[in-house]
């Protein structure tokens, strides 16, 4: 539960936890099984109660659930004591409660705005980065981003968690920025003039080096989280509010100031853009696909082409198929990927399809997997199977722990310590002792029907994707390294040499 | 030393770090002092001293403060991240200047023979000490002043006796007509 409110806080997903705690009259007695859980949760949810009356549980739940969801979303956490639970009281309406909570609008600052939009003119080599704060704020949020996007011509890159806010089949996207990000998205970031952070918060698997962090930028950042504002870089305007909010001034001041912007300013980046036409043809998410086994990008690469004419959701586990899930499939919409980036949970990609599938019945869910973070949490899919949610989960499997084998090979000389399965399941029968469906890929050739197999079925699928064993993820900005310094593939990494301190500390 | 060529930022900070007060006015419930403290510790900030006590009976609202020290980023980080606390109304972080006062109490306890009694006597009388307890043996005193003094208090009575010490840490407040506003971001 603690991973899991973490994980919700860090993303800031809204999450109400509710929790059995034993009765009032026992707690602080070492009691069975007593547990100080608004203790052991105070630092991972932002707020918690321990109900101790009965007459208290209405205001406290309307208040979990505002809290949850205002703001910037985060999980809370609510225990009732069995005694409490046995209990009756007089329901007391939401309104009577969040009224009492303070709800004024964040005044958004407009001569910030005006300051902002000054910029957006004058800006030569400019680039939007854009996070996971616009997909919490809303569908409108995504289409003003889209709108933000057109209307100025400039380059937009995205985080992790902000993918789908922006098509990503999209010539303006430049794909994922950071640690595995595009080439051309960081080098982009690293020479920009401009940068408008709208809703990201600056992660460390985002800046790479921080003193090496687009040194000659004017920074902007839109966040609705005042304590994100200058935690890890200092920028030069701030404006604290709702993306969409704020976006919505933002737009309306564009419009009203320098109608037709676009065309007028295609001069003044085109340049920009001819630089940044040329990091791209580095092509640096190109791989080879021969013809005996399958290369996991490819892997990806036909779910996505065989799943893109119909509305699909992606969750994903955490290594290396989440990174290449991140850069090969690509999203058009807001709310269709849901990954753990912040403490990067393995076990969540099972759970959270579930809960997709839940949601958004008739629509196709894919669970992209490795093969040893499915097993975390495999005993969900007996819930699938229970409750007749046909999730398809893909698994990438190439026997490894893939991402703790890359960083053994990086910095530990192939000392390959715990990353090996040398007695994994088999997935088919696995599948099969669960009552769902087990399908396996082993060539290239027999992989698309395997997939149109996978997605055809109206039962839960276990696909078990045999992949290159040895393949790791890139490109990638080594430790140390600025966002102008990433490696590209293999060969540069032989040549690429990490210092001492580097790899302590990565 | 050899700089660091980690992916991770290191502290490559060149501000100064100064002392600061750190007051938070917070609603009087269950929890509210382990959600402050633990925000310091699990943000790896330092607490020098902490007073707590409730200032507003009706409201129902404690006044927390905290000795801390940090750059200039710091202090606004720790304040940003106390106003997300959800029973922080608001914070404000006073600096040793002439701007603001602050004010500790101290209980000193001091045992020992006639002869070293006397000699503390005249060290208690010259700082304005009251006494609040005297018997044959030891008496005790307290102090009411700023952290500097109270330690020059202390360490002038130690060769004479000095049993027991307690102190509250600093309490602050702005000078003038001046009161803190509340300064909770509106967003919860």
């Amino acid at each position: 539960m603690v991973t899991a409110l973490t994980d919700a806080y860090m993303d800031s997903i809204p999450l109400v936890c509710i929790t059995g705690q034993v009765p009032t009259h026992l707690i602080g007695t070492d009691a069975f099984q007593e547990c100080d859980t608004t203790g052991i949760t105070r630092p991972c949810t932002k707020h918690n109660w321990l109900v101790k009356d009965i007459k208290d549980l209405p205001t406290i739940m309307h208040k979990a659930f505002h809290i949850a969801t205002s703001g910037r979303p985060g999980p809370v956490l609510v225990d009732i004591p069995k005694d409490i639970q046995f209990k009756k009281t007089e329901y007391i309406k939401k309104e009577d409660v969040i009224k009492k909570i303070d709800q004024a609008e964040v005044i958004i600052n407009n001569s910030e705005i005006e300051k902002i939009v000054e910029l957006i003119f004058k800006a030569k080599k400019p680039i939007i980065y854009s996070g996971g704060g616009v997909i919490n704020s809303g569908d409108k949020a995504s289409e003003l981003i889209q709108s933000l996007v057109r209307m100025t011509g400039f380059p937009i890159t995205s985080t992790l968690q902000g993918l789908g806010a922006f098509p990503g089949d999209d010539e303006q996207f430049l794909g994922m920025l950071g640690m595995h990000g595009t080439y051309e998205a960081n080098n982009a970031m690293h020479d920009c003039d401009l940068m408008i952070n709208i809703g990201a918060r600056f992660d460390d698997r985002i800046t790479g080096k921080v003193d090496k962090f687009s040194p000659n930028s004017k920074k902007i950042h839109i966040d609705i989280d005042p304590s994100s504002i200058n935690k890890i870089i200092k920028v030069d305007h701030a404006i604290v509010g709702d993306v969409h909010n704020v976006l919505d001034k933002l737009i309306t001041v564009v419009k009203n100031k320098y109608p037709n912007f676009k065309n007028s300013n295609k001069e003044n980046i085109s340049d920009w853009w001819k630089q940044i036409n040329k990091w791209r043809e580095k092509d640096s998410l190109s791989f080879s696909q021969g013809k005996k086994t399958i290369k996991p990008q490819y892997a990806v690469q036909r779910l996505y082409e065989l799943t893109k004419n119909q509305d699909t959701f992606i969750t994903t586990e955490v290594g290396q198929h989440q990174m290449w899930a991140a850069q090969y499939y690509k999203f058009k919409k807001p709310k269709r990927w849901m990954t753990s980036g912040g403490l990067g949970t393995m076990g969540y990609g099972l759970p959270a399809a579930i809960g997709v599938q839940l949601a958004n019945p008739g629509k196709l869910v894919v669970d992209i997997a490795g093969e040893a973070s499915i097993l975390m949490n495999i005993q969900e899919l007996s819930t699938a199977v229970q409750y007749r949610l046909p999730i398809k989960i893909f698994i990438i499997n190439n026997q490894y722990m893939g991402m703790v084998r890359q960083w053994q090979e990086l910095l530990h000389e192939k000392n390959y310590s715990e990353s090996y399965s040398e007695a994994l399941p088999d997935f088919v029968k696995l599948a099969e002792a669960y009552g769902a469906v087990g399908i396996r890929a082993k060539t290239p050739d027999e992989l698309d029907s395997k997939i149109k197999e996978m997605i055809k079925s109206d039962k839960p699928v276990l696909f078990d994707c045999m992949v290159e064993q040895v393949e790791n993820c890139f490109p990638m900005i080594p430790s140390g390294k600025a966002h102008n310094e990433m490696i590209l593939g293999p060969k540069d990494e032989k040549e690429m040499k990490i210092s001492k301190e580097g790899k302590v500390l990565v | 030393m050899t700089k660091s060529q980690s992916a991770y930022s290191e502290s490559s900070s060149n501000e100064s770090i100064e002392r600061h007060i750190m007051v938070v006015w917070v609603d009087n419930e269950a929890g509210v002092l382990a959600r402050v403290a633990g925000l310091f510790s699990g943000r790896g900030y330092n607490i020098e001293s902490l007073a707590v006590a409730q200032v507003d009976d009706e409201k129902n609202i404690s006044r927390i403060t905290i000795a801390t020290n940090g750059s200039f980023s710091v202090i606004e980080q720790i304040k940003a991240q106390l106003l997300k606390l959800i029973p922080v109304y608001k914070v404000a972080s006073f600096k040793v200047d002439d701007k603001s006062i602050f004010r500790e109490l101290a209980l000193i306890k001091v045992k020992g023979d006639k002869k070293n009694l006397e000699k503390a006597k005249e060290i208690c009388n010259s700082f304005k000490a009251q006494y609040l307890d005297t018997t044959e043996a030891s008496f005790i005193v307290e102090l009411n002043s700023t952290r500097r003094e109270i330690d020059r208090f202390i360490k002038e009575l130690k060769p004479y006796g000095l049993a027991s010490v307690a102190r509250t840490g600093p309490l602050a407040m702005s000078k003038g007509a001046e009161t803190t506003e509340t300064n909770k971001g509106k967003v919860i």
